[in-house]
């Protein structure tokens, strides 16, 4: 935590924009500014008067196969998070990946994404990477390492590997794990640890609790008609969350029979905000609230004390709700949840005759499941002990996120070798003796399941670009297998079942990304009451915890410091607070009144233990007497290339105040404000709508009793010419969008797919206080109703394309107008930089270049082999905002014409569209009626924002339906707009 | 107070306003006149290659096809500089100890790309497609000139917006039958092209063609 005016100068700045970090020039007299202004004008007329510089052609020597220069590549591959696989498509130009997607065929994403995958390509590229082994800080070569190791290894064959230990992330890579199966093999004494700080340790110990086994939940949430959330976010969080989207806004359609979202969590998320009725409560509490919906349901649970009149309304509707909806309801638990409550969902699915119909039991993805916290805490009481002889770290930063009580950096100074095997040079990386470099997924080979346990292999994109290694490499070189290619580990252990890569199902699966008819088996158990009544008495939550709770969340987008030099995922707003660049605590509107206290006022948080000082965010939604702060931030990586890292800075580590006991909540703590502020840099400031009603909504019941349209707003005058000069007679597509707010879950893949897409710059903390961030797509966020219990409304804004475009009217250059095909473009070596266009839009969707984000920048030629070919880069003083996509409707016009053939509907997808893990967004021909977006925009809910106007705009939305209970309605529908602003 | 400035003062200042008014529109009109020229833009001036190749001799003289090297045109925005493999299927054979080819030689030993320079250099925010043009009935010569002629390869002419409009709004001048795209040697004269026949026969409009957005993104 650093004051102020430090932080302000830390990490804000993407590295190298050219924003002078030392204070201006003195200030010149008359006479030198004269002279300085003469000889500025000469010089800058002589530049011009310079040939440009000649450009050099560098062809192959020898042209691989396939490949066409100029064309992309499209390859399948697998992103891991978590351990679990990601089935991805990742394009590439001439070896460079340039646009990472969800692949269609595979369960994790379904053809979409959402912003850490599309972000993964930053990653690759980051120049904060690691880039070469260090032996005790000395860089050195792989070869050097190489020798170190078989010394170890000589050395561990004489104990039988006594003292030797392996930490991963929980594993289901099949490869890995067989790998590490046959490490222990050789070295029978060793040891194989598991951690990861966001693992699912509680829905592990709940269904052991539950059903005797571990035993995963696959949901069918389109044959739902209820869902019940005990905590948690299932839209955001776990393996499954793209494919839960999917199947949950299939079936969020307005008619009979949508589904009705039942919510209880202890801080917004996204689930919350999809919800027809979220109850907001303290963590531990939700314990009690489980249990009250469990004896409403008939199970003999535990009896739930104290609850409120409000809780007890919700909780019985709710009931009821699952009750009438039997063998068509579901009941989720989040993993912050204690074990017992997962085990009681288990319960009331069973008793709701859910599994077979909306869930189906599973063996495990995981290749040893297992709480992962009882793993690394047998890791470092071994540590302290002194039994660890040698510790080989891959991909994690214990000494960083393991819980404070375990004290694992010290544990670390008491094992003879460690060696880290990392993407970053992190806390572990700098105590241990070895540090290695790893390779990204993208420059790796190497295989993993996904949620329901299909497997997918990964195989490298690109080279790779740093001297790394694969992660499947440490244990074969321990093994004294080394030299060996990763792609022949994998090739090796696929050989049975796939005959190798000469053999054609290898070659299918690599093609397709996934290895058909690799799920898990369901699993036919039974829960067992007795037990689970067993845990639930034993699980706290049940009397009233001391206030406050200090609850500990996963960053929506940093996660748990992964991604903490990621550029594009710490200034991508995260979806309910749109804080950039930083964390801070999470604050209910009426506990910041009591304390006397507001956004960004620094407070302190003890718990006897560790203390920590992070600013206050107020956030409407958060519980009463509760404070959430994010994890992976304030995250110490020393940079692979030159400069600061990206990573300092940024935030405040949380992980000091976590314990082996509290890992996603810790009562017993203080709270004061320090008596100072510290600047947080957010991209919405203002919440209400104010009566402009950018967000309709409606009710189910309003919509199925023939109220069928969106309201209106009110008539205005319009100086606009009519009819529309828009030609749309010529014989050419007129392109539209249609964004379903219905179906948006707010969760910013849009926006992450559109910056990948399009080339769109980090600018940096400073700059987004200043208003100044380049996102073309933003995802407002409004609220209606109570401060404490508000509904939440998202709104992706791109620019609208209006048809009677303000910006055109009022372009001193004829930089942005209109094309046949209705699109309001950008030709950015005409704008000169008024700026008169974006202060005319009322949607402000335009961006400006305000300094030089692009060029000049440290570490600019690494960084430019991510950008996409076909999308200008825009330089200072240039206006830029959505182009729908242009590069991709040229490349559709293109070729259509090469192939004589009209453009076919779907022939464009946009960026975003591709994106949207639950199919927000249409996109096509409005001119021909039986487009997928004109048969949208024909839905009798479709409106225009800010209609009044005359704009005219192409893009249009879909008005929002609840589908409250009818028993809650009266208390919870259309409430003012009272929210805090 | 005595007078400041003596008389011819005033035929001084006259002078100096006339030459400023003369000065101003001619430093202007130089640097337009400047910016056209064949020394600014690069047209007609063969920069060194590290090879000498000629077009004149293999195009030309030994008639081999424009798309035995440029195998991207018919299917890629770009139409691609051969890979050093492709020189090689002859000059393994052919001309094996000419010294004007060590490079490509040394190129296919040491697995190190040759390092052209760009002849043809169109402004960074225009993109071009090679294929949508040669599937629609624009010939190589039409951009190119008569590289067939030249030992040493030079851009014809200067590649600004106004070359590229003067046929996006009237193609129908620069359109070839399908089977003459590379034939270097046709010209419309010769070859009684109907315009509005090949106009009808590539579906070409050219209302839509001079958009912001055909060239720019």
């Amino acid at each position: 935590m650093t004051d102020t005016n430090e932080g302000k100068r830390r990490g804000e700045l993407w590295r190298g924009t050219t924003t002078p970090r030392a204070p201006l020039a003195p200030p010149t007299d008359r006479r030198t500014f004269l002279k300085l202004a003469g000889w500025s004008a000469l010089a800058g007329g002589a530049a011009a008067c310079t040939p440009r510089s000649p450009e050099e052609l560098v062809p192959y020597v020898d042209m691989p196969e396939h490949v066409v220069p100029g064309r992309p590549t499209y390859y399948a591959t697998t992103l891991l998070r978590e351990g679990y696989g990601y089935g991805a498509i990742v394009e590439t130009r001439e070896g460079r990946p340039i646009k990472i997607d969800g692949n269609p065929g595979h369960p994790a994403t379904l053809g979409a994404s959402d912003a850490v995958l599309q972000a993964e390509l930053m990653q690759l590229y980051d120049p904060d990477r690691s880039r070469t082994p260090l032996h005790d800080g000395t860089p050195r070569s792989l070869d050097a390492l190489a020798a170190d190791l078989a010394t170890l290894r000589e050395r561990l064959l004489k104990s039988g590997g006594r003292g030797l230990r392996v930490l991963t992330p929980p594993v289901t890579s099949p490869t890995q794990a067989a790998r590490l199966g046959a490490l222990l093999d050789s070295f029978p004494e060793a040891r194989w640890h598991q951690w990861h700080a966001l693992a699912r340790d509680a829905a592990i110990t709940g269904s052991r609790i539950a059903f005797g086994r571990a035993v995963d939940i696959t949901t069918r949430m389109d044959r739902a008609d209820v869902i019940v959330q005990l905590d948690g976010d299932f839209l955001a969080e776990g393996p499954a969350h793209l494919a839960h989207a999917a199947d949950f806004s299939s079936r969020r359609r307005p008619g009979p029979g949508m589904l009705r979202l039942w919510v209880m969590e202890s801080t917004p998320g996204l689930a919350g905000a999809a919800a027809d009725h979220t109850l907001v409560v303290p963590q531990p509490r939700v314990v009690r609230l489980a249990l009250a919906l469990a004896a409403e349901l008939g199970l003999a649970v535990p009896a739930a004390e104290g609850l409120s009149p409000r809780e007890r309304r919700w909780v019985a509707a709710c009931a009821r709700d699952l009750a009438e909806h039997r063998g068509r309801a579901l009941v989720l638990a989040g993993d912050p949840q204690p074990p017992a409550v997962h085990a009681l969902a288990h319960w009331l699915n069973a008793a709701l005759d859910a599994p077979g119909r909306t869930l189906e039991w599973r063996d495990p993805a995981l290749a040893r499941p297992e709480p992962v916290i009882e793993s690394l805490t047998a890791l470092a009481e071994d540590m302290h002990r002194g039994e660890v002889d040698a510790l080989v770290v891959i991909d994690g930063d214990p000494a960083y996120d393991a819980p404070a009580d375990l004290r694992f950096a010290e544990g670390l100074e008491r094992v003879s070798t460690v060696i880290h095997h990392g993407l970053y040079v992190d806390a572990t990386a700098r105590r241990a003796d070895w540090h290695v470099p790893l390779a990204h997924d993208l420059e790796s080979w190497g295989d993993a399941r996904a949620f329901d346990g299909s497997v997918s292999l990964q195989q490298p994109l690109v080279e790779p670009l740093h001297a790394s290694l694969p992660r499947l490499a440490l244990p074969e070189m321990l093994m004294g297998r080394w030299p060996r290619s990763d792609r022949e580990v994998v090739a090796a252990h696929w050989e049975a079942r796939l005959g190798g890569e000469s053999a054609e199902p290898w070659k299918a699966a690599l093609r397709a990304g996934i290895v058909a008819g690799t799920a898990s088996s369901s699993v036919d158990v039974v829960p067992r009451p007795s037990a689970i009544r067993d845990a639930l008495a034993e699980t706290p939550g049940n009397a009233d915890a001391p206030a406050p709770v200090l609850q500990f969340r996963a960053d929506p987008h940093v996660s748990d410091g992964r991604y903490a030099s990621n550029a594009w995922l710490q200034e991508l707003p995260r979806p309910l607070t749109k804080l950039t660049w930083d964390n801070a605590l999470l604050i209910s509107p009426a506990m910041a009144e009591r304390m006397g206290i507001g956004d960004e006022e620094v407070l302190r948080v003890s718990t006897g233990q560790a203390t920590i000082e992070a600013p206050a965010w107020v956030l409407p939604g958060m519980p009463d007497e509760a404070l959430t702060i994010w994890l992976g931030h304030g995250r110490a990586i020393r940079s692979g290339g030159e400069g600061d890292s990206l990573a300092d800075g940024v935030g405040v580590d949380a992980y000091p105040l976590r314990t082996t006991g509290a890992l996603f909540a810790r009562t017993g703590i203080d709270v004061e404000p320090v008596g100072r502020r510290y600047a947080l840099a957010a991209t919405q400031h203002h919440h209400r709508m104010e009566g402009r009603e950018p967000v309709r909504r409606m009710t189910l019941a309003e919509v199925l009793d023939g109220r069928d349209h969106a309201p209106q707003g009110d008539e205005h005058p319009s100086l606009y010419p009519e009819p529309v000069p828009a030609p749309f007679d010529v014989d050419a597509p007129q392109w539209g969008m249609a964004v379903d707010l219905n179906a948006c879950t707010g969760c910013m893949a849009c926006t992450a797919a559109c910056q990948a897409e399009n080339n769109i710059p980090v600018v940096g903390k400073r700059q987004v206080r200043a208003g100044r961030e380049m996102h073309w797509i933003r995802v407002d966020r409004y609220y209606e109703g109570d401060a404490d219990a508000p509904r939440t409304l998202f709104q992706p804004v791109p620019c609208q394309h209006c048809e009677n475009a303000p910006c055109e009217y009022v372009c001193p250059t004829g930089a942005t107008q209109h094309d046949s095909e209705g699109l309001n473009v950008m030709v950015y070596n005409r704008c000169i930089g008024t700026r008169d266009c974006s202060q005319n839009c009322p949607y402000k969707v335009r961006r400006f270049n305000f300094v030089e984000y692009n060029y000049g920048a440290q570490e600019a030629e690494l960084l430019s082999a991510l950008r996409n070919p076909d999308v200008t880069v825009r330089s200072r003083g240039v206006m830029e905002k959505c182009t729908y996509c242009i590069q991709r409707i040229s490349r559709a016009r293109r070729q259509a014409k090469i192939e004589d053939r009209p453009i076919a509907d779907g022939d464009v997808v946009t960026a975003c569209q591709q994106a949207c893990p639950t199919g927000a967004i249409v996109f096509g021909d409005v001119s021909d009626p039986e487009s997928a977006v004109s048969r949208a925009k024909n839905h009798p809910l479709d409106y225009a924002l800010l209609a009044e106007l005359n704009t005219r705009p192409r893009t249009t939305y879909r008005a929002r339906v609840r589908n409250p209970h009818p028993d809650l309605e009266e208390n919870d529908s259309s409430g003012g707009d009272k929210a805090h602003g | 107070m005595p007078q400041l400035f003596p008389r011819w003062s005033n035929s001084v200042a006259r002078l100096a306003f006339a030459t400023l008014l003369l000065c101003v529109p001619a430093v202007v009109a130089g640097l337009m006149l400047h910016v056209r020229s064949d020394w600014f833009t690069g047209a007609g001036i063969a920069p060194v290659q590290p090879v000498p190749f000629s077009h004149a001799h293999h195009s030309g003289k030994l008639g081999i096809d424009c798309r035995y090297c440029h195998t991207g045109v018919e299917s890629s925005p770009v139409a691609g500089i051969p890979p050093t493999r492709t020189c090689m299927t002859c000059h393994s054979q052919l001309w094996t100890e000419a010294e004007a080819l060590a490079p490509v030689r040394e190129s296919m030993a040491s697995g190190q790309s040759l390092r052209w320079t760009r002849v043809t250099d169109l402004a960074d925010y225009a993109y071009f497609d090679h294929a949508v043009h040669v599937h629609n009935g624009v010939g190589c010569a039409s951009c190119h000139g008569a590289v067939q002629t030249m030992p040493l390869t030079m851009a014809p002419h200067a590649f600004h917006m106004g070359f590229c409009l003067d046929c996006h709004r009237d193609p129908g001048p620069n359109l070839r039958p399908p089977a003459r795209i590379t034939d270097m040697d046709w010209s419309p004269v010769d070859g009684a092209a109907d315009t509005r026949a090949l106009l009808a026969h590539y579906d070409i409009r050219s209302e839509r063609l001079d958009d912001c957005s055909i060239c720019h993104r």
